[in-house]
């Protein structure tokens, strides 16, 4: 059943869209994360306009966070400080990533800019999770080993303390503040929720316990990319909501398929996979950039 | 009687130009984009008035073009910079139609002269305008055919020679494929009948091609209520993911 999508004015399958964000739901439920930056560059793939594969994206990332946080409000697993403090960042961020790229789409380099952030971010992660995973397995063979205790770092000498109660935490607002403002930058670029950036940042970075880590990035990519989308909607007009809902419905119920699938397998294996993924679509999107293209030619419509 | 008289002598001139006359119509008289459009089939069809016999001197061909509203486009290479490739240089072309089918009862370099062709900006090259567009690179011949190649390989450039059937040089029949990725506005149909290389007449009319329903109301929507647009997008995306949290809760028990 072809489809006709109202703002990227072009036809496609509905059932695409539907298995599409059925995928994308399998894979964010089983390996928790927002899915945002695999479900853009399937979205490219399709031949969805970038502009509108980016607004879309982050409109849809608004849905599933709100789906996930819910159950994570009830088991008190959110840091609403720390959450508010990071999300003043990212609005902040959000701001500076559209007005980079409207600016950009004008000089006809939105593409390149998406896509590089797309292959420098998926790779560096994919990488990393490879390594760090791989390292895990072979701990576990080897039982009795300790893990290292967090450090004292730079973090904890900065200025303008605040007390975080759910997390724990005694430090600056100055870090997570700037934790915000890059997620942020990076939501409005890539249309993700950035949460596969936060997780990590505020593990490593901030030193919050992993229990609360899933709910509070939820909580804040909730407001950045609902703002991404308002931005995207009044300065663009890339917003596509048939798109949406389609991705959407489809979403939503392959998260709670991937969900029961990533109870039966092991933590490790799944990152393993994870991994392998994010360097699998980051591989693709580099061949893209480095190989020499079939058609060297591009349409844009002008005085846009 | 003085402008009787002028009138028969005008009519005496204006005969040998209109010997020939095409009178036609569409299957169609709009074409509406629905939430299911996957593209439109419209047939093209009409016949020759004629007061005298058929003239023997050249046979009779007939052209229909359909094209749709122009704009200017901004034409972009690729060159290889520091490893990746890169858009650099860049090529306005004024105006060119967001769709443009040829179809004719031969090949038209058989059947319409050159000076014809541009009068009548009939075949596609001429129907795209690019003199005088801006641009910092010598070589825009090669952006122009960038166009025409890029637009043709996604079906919006159709060039269907010896398509359009004409039976006893007087009636025809053809027929032009809409795909489904059109640009709203108003298409322009011409039929020319053309002899020895000449235009001798020419019909054009308009199909009106718009969204309707959802597809329209949500086009509008975004484009002039945006921020009502976007809290709506998002009003929908709220709900979907509180009703879908609260639905597969109950579904658990």
């Amino acid at each position: 059943m072809q489809i006709y999508l109202p703002i990227a004015e072009i036809s496609v399958n509905a059932f695409l869209l539907l298995g599409l964000g059925g995928l994308v739901g399998i894979l964010s439920g089983m390996f928790g994360v927002g899915g945002g930056f695999l479900m853009t560059p399937f979205l490219f793939f399709i031949g969805i306009p970038p502009a509108v594969a980016v607004a879309t994206g982050a409109n849809q990332i608004v849905a599933s966070s709100i789906s996930g946080v819910i159950a994570h409000f009830r088991r008190k697993t959110v840091d609403l400080k720390m959450g508010s403090v990071l999300l003043a960042g990212g609005l902040v961020g959000a701001a500076l990533g559209v007005l980079l790229f409207n600016y950009l789409k004008q000089m006809g380099q939105v593409e390149l800019l998406v896509q590089l952030f797309y292959v420098v971010f998926l790779g560096v992660i994919g990488a990393l999770m490879f390594v760090e995973s791989l390292n895990a397995i072979r701990r576990m063979s080897r039982p009795g080993t300790v893990r290292k205790r967090r450090q004292h770092n730079w973090v904890h000498s900065l200025p303008f303390k605040m007390k975080f109660r759910t997390s724990g935490l005694y430090i600056s607002a100055i870090p997570p503040l700037l934790v915000g403002l890059a997620v942020g930058i990076l939501a409005a670029i890539m249309g993700v929720g950035g949460g596969f950036i936060m997780v990590p940042a505020m593990i490593y970075m901030l030193g919050m316990p992993t229990k609360v880590v899933v709910g509070t990035s939820l909580y804040q990519i909730i407001f950045v990319t609902a703002f991404t989308t308002l931005l995207h909607a009044t300065t663009n007009y890339t917003v596509d909501m048939v798109l949406a809902v389609f991705l959407l419905v489809g979403g939503v119920v392959g998260a709670q398929i991937g969900t029961r699938i990533g109870v039966r397998m092991k933590a490790e294996q799944l990152r393993v996979l994870l991994a392998l993924m994010v360097l699998g679509v980051c591989g693709k999107l580099a061949l893209d950039l480095l190989l020499m293209p079939s058609e060297l030619y591009s349409l844009a419509a002008a005085g846009q | 009687m003085m402008l009787a008289r002028l009138f028969a002598l005008y009519l005496l001139a204006a005969l040998p130009l209109h010997a020939e006359e095409v009178v036609a119509g569409l299957s169609q008289a709009r074409v509406s984009i629905t939430a299911n459009f996957a593209g439109s089939e419209i047939l093209v069809f009409g016949a020759v008035k004629r007061e005298a016999p058929i003239p023997e001197d050249a046979p009779l061909d007939v052209i229909i073009t359909v094209a749709g509203p122009s704009d200017a486009v901004i034409v972009r290479r690729k060159a290889r910079r520091f490893g990746i490739w890169v858009n650099t240089d860049a090529v306005e072309i004024d105006t060119a139609p967001s769709f443009y089918a040829v179809s004719s009862t031969a090949p038209l370099v058989d059947i319409l002269s050159d000076t014809e062709d541009l009068r009548h900006k009939i075949s596609i090259p001429r129907a795209i305008r690019a003199i005088g567009n801006a641009g910092t690179v010598d070589d825009t011949e090669e952006f122009n055919k960038a166009l025409m190649r890029i637009r043709t390989r996604s079906g919006l450039y159709q060039l269907h020679p010896g398509t359009i059937e004409l039976t006893e040089e007087t009636l025809f029949r053809g027929g032009v494929a809409l795909p489904s990725n059109l640009t709203v506005g108003d298409y322009t149909t011409r039929i020319f009948l053309v002899r020895g290389g000449e235009v001798i007449d020419a019909y054009e009319t308009t199909l009106p091609v718009n969204k309707v329903g959802l597809e329209r109301w949500i086009y509008t929507l975004a484009h002039e209520k945006p921020l009502i647009y976007g809290i709506l997008s998002l009003i929908i995306a709220i709900v979907a993911g509180w009703g879908a949290s609260t639905v597969f809760r109950y579904i658990r028990g």
